[in-house]
């Protein structure tokens, strides 16, 4: 079977999580890796595992491999990505966006996959907006949810320099994407690092206040458990903590994300869940393009 | 009224307190006793969300009035105080902080936990921006040693913090460990130092007079004691004690009793004490704001709060982790069934 050509833009935590995700993908053939420091630990790894390893940012690997990639996942920040999406929409390529800058379409792959099969520019929101916004969607697609807010507690460890210098992009980003994804009327979100060792495993709590006299708690339950499976299909390790908590029109959801453990330790659930998300849109996408070269 | 002072009092109750009556502040609340503080030449007032800037939430507590109507009702009867706001990253933005700064608040405290200062750089910076002086607010103090301290006391002077606080959130540190901390940030910021203690021990005033003696000039209290868990170091009295020991906090000592008797007294159901469940707040090193949630929890699933609060404890929670709560409370009474 033949494959779709992808690049990772960004050498840290998340690019290389995605180059070991990408590895095993039967539908994603990983060419490069794109940095602009040939010392970091993401393009040593890339050279040692023989993929192209390019120094000089987006603008060297477009000058020279443009062809070698239908699809670059950004791994860098918001800021860059500005940029970024401008001179990958210029070369036909379609970006998978990691990080909060919101240029394309919101998407969580277990909700709103489809609708946005073919948008040049996907943004994945953020790592609590891919742990929670699914269950946001479980129950609203029950009883309408007039308010939603997350709280996503992830280890201080897990947590790296960009999410630490722009942590308000997470908030907001987030509550955005409860709304436009989630569907809720209104959405808050909240995230917490806690620095204990060793280190908590990812763990969100979602709650959500339905319209009043729309609660079902059978039928959302059963929403709720149907969503953990969808989710777990490509995040192996996400799971409900506990039972959900029913108190009048309140549903409150206590999540748990252990990562796969593919570059960071199995606690850093926050970036595996990201990672994941991604590798699952662009395989959606690479099937859909596959499919279509054999009609 | 023009002040010498040696030390500057930043009165919390509007901030802190809301936790020990679930942010159910009033606008007309607000009015009378910032009016009162400002009469009574409190240099710095705190008014936000016992959380911070958009702390009103599920998680915490849905304020009764938003924050915003609350800022603006003291910022209309302070003449000589100056309204603060505190924010924690993670919960309240730079957008909030903005609006804030539009009403008038013209002092920021950004918070982070102990070990977290470096996401306060942005809120810090933007604070300078506008204008406001800024405050670094270390919470949790006790979950690490002094020299963890020290560097990320270091980290928010460096983002341009004009003092930085030692936090007391469970009210865990013992007087030898708020000496040690605030030397050892003596010796090496060359910014403001200051203190926050909670009372669960009964130790917030000789922790507040330790950190005194070891260099700090900036020192928060809570008149009537009205702070989360057993409250703060109360104002009134802190006042009459730094009187007596000659130390200047610009305060007139009886007009501050008598807006803690006359005004304040009559906000609380009840009166502040240190009760069983802050007491353990303070024995097991748990975040002061947890008392209430931790005894709505422990009556919903039947079992006794103090356990919630020690597991809580035991598990190296930090502030705002109130979720946590209902989580461990059901495990608790899970595995008593």
């Amino acid at each position: 079977m033949s494959k779709v050509k992808v690049a990772i833009l960004g050498s840290g935590n998340i690019g290389t999580d995605l180059m070991m995700k990408l590895e095993r993908s039967e539908t994603l053939e990983l060419t490069a890796v794109i940095g602009i420091d040939p010392e970091s630990d993401g393009l040593r790894r890339a050279r040692e595992l023989g993929y192209l390893a390019i120094d000089t940012g987006l603008q060297g690997f477009l000058e020279h491999h443009a062809d070698k990639a239908d699809i670059v996942f950004d791994a860098t920040s918001a800021k860059a990505h500005i940029r970024h999406a401008k001179m990958l929409k210029e070369a036909g390529i379609k970006a998978i966006d990691m990080t909060p800058a919101a240029r394309g379409p919101f998407v969580v792959p277990s909700v709103n996959m489809g609708a946005n099969i073919e948008a040049d520019n996907i943004n994945l929101i953020t790592c609590g907006g891919q742990a929670t916004i699914p269950m946001v969607h479980a129950v609203n697609r029950v009883s309408p949810v007039e308010y939603a807010e997350i709280v996503a507690t992830i280890s201080s460890r897990s947590a790296g320099p960009g999410t630490r210098a722009n942590i308000d992009e997470f908030t907001e980003t987030t509550s955005l994407g409860i709304v436009e994804v989630g569907g809720a009327k209104k959405g808050k979100a909240i995230i917490i690092l806690n620095p204990a060792e060793p280190p908590i495993l990812m763990r969100d709590t979602v709650y959500c206040l339905v319209e009043e006299g729309a609660m079902n708690e059978a039928k959302i339950l059963a929403s709720i458990r149907e969503m953990e499976k969808n989710v777990q299909s490509y995040v192996p390790g996400y799971r409900l903590r506990t039972e959900p908590i029913f108190d009048g029109n309140k549903v409150t959801i206590f999540l748990e994300v252990e990562g796969a453990g593919d570059y960071l330790p199995t606690y850093s659930g926050n970036l595996d869940i990201m990672t994941a998300a991604g590798v699952k849109v662009a395989e959606e996408f690479a099937k859909n393009q596959l499919a279509k070269q054999l009609v | 009224m023009t002040n010498v002072r040696d030390i500057f009092i930043t009165e919390v109750a509007l901030r802190d307190e809301s936790h020990a009556i679930s942010h159910q502040y009033t606008v007309e609340q607000v009015l009378n006793v910032a009016k009162a503080l400002n009469d009574a030449g409190v240099p710095y007032i705190e008014v936000s969300h016992g959380d911070g800037l958009s702390g009103s939430s599920l998680q915490y507590g849905l304020s009764r009035t938003n924050e915003m109507e609350l800022i603006e009702a003291a910022v209309s009867v302070a003449n000589q105080s100056k309204i603060a706001v505190l924010l924690l990253p993670g919960i309240g933005t730079v957008k909030e902080l903005k609006e804030a700064a539009k009403l008038g608040a013209k002092m920021a405290r950004i918070a982070t936990h102990v070990t977290e200062a470096d996401v306060s750089a942005q809120h810090i910076q933007v604070a300078k921006e506008l204008g406001m002086e800024t405050v670094g607010f270390l919470m949790m103090s006790h979950m690490a040693p002094a020299e963890k301290l020290v560097e990320q006391a270091k980290l928010m002077e460096s983002y341009g913090a004009d003092t930085v606080y030692v936090v007391d959130s469970a009210d865990a540190l013992l007087p030898n460990d708020v000496r040690e901390r605030i030397r050892a940030l003596k010796q090496s910021v060359s910014i403001n130092i200051g203190f926050h203690a909670h009372n669960n021990l009964s130790l917030a005033m000789a922790n507040s007079l330790a950190a005194i003696e070891e260099g700090a000039t900036r020192i928060d209290g809570s008149v009537r004691c009205l702070g989360a868990g057993a409250g703060n170091t109360q104002t009134e009295v802190l006042v009459a004690v730094l009187e007596r020991m000659g130390i200047k906090t610009g305060i007139d000592l009886y007009k501050m009793m008598d807006l803690a008797e006359e005004i304040v007294a009559s906000i609380l159901q009840t009166p502040q004490e240190i009760t069983r469940d802050s007491l353990v707040l303070g024995y097991a090193g748990v975040y002061s704001s947890f008392a209430l949630h931790a005894k709505r929890a422990a009556a919903k699933f039947g079992i006794d709060s103090r356990d919630i609060l020690v597991e809580l404890g035991k598990r190296k929670v930090v502030g705002g982790q109130e979720d946590m709560i209902v989580d461990v409370a059901a495990e608790i009474a899970r595995a008593k069934a």
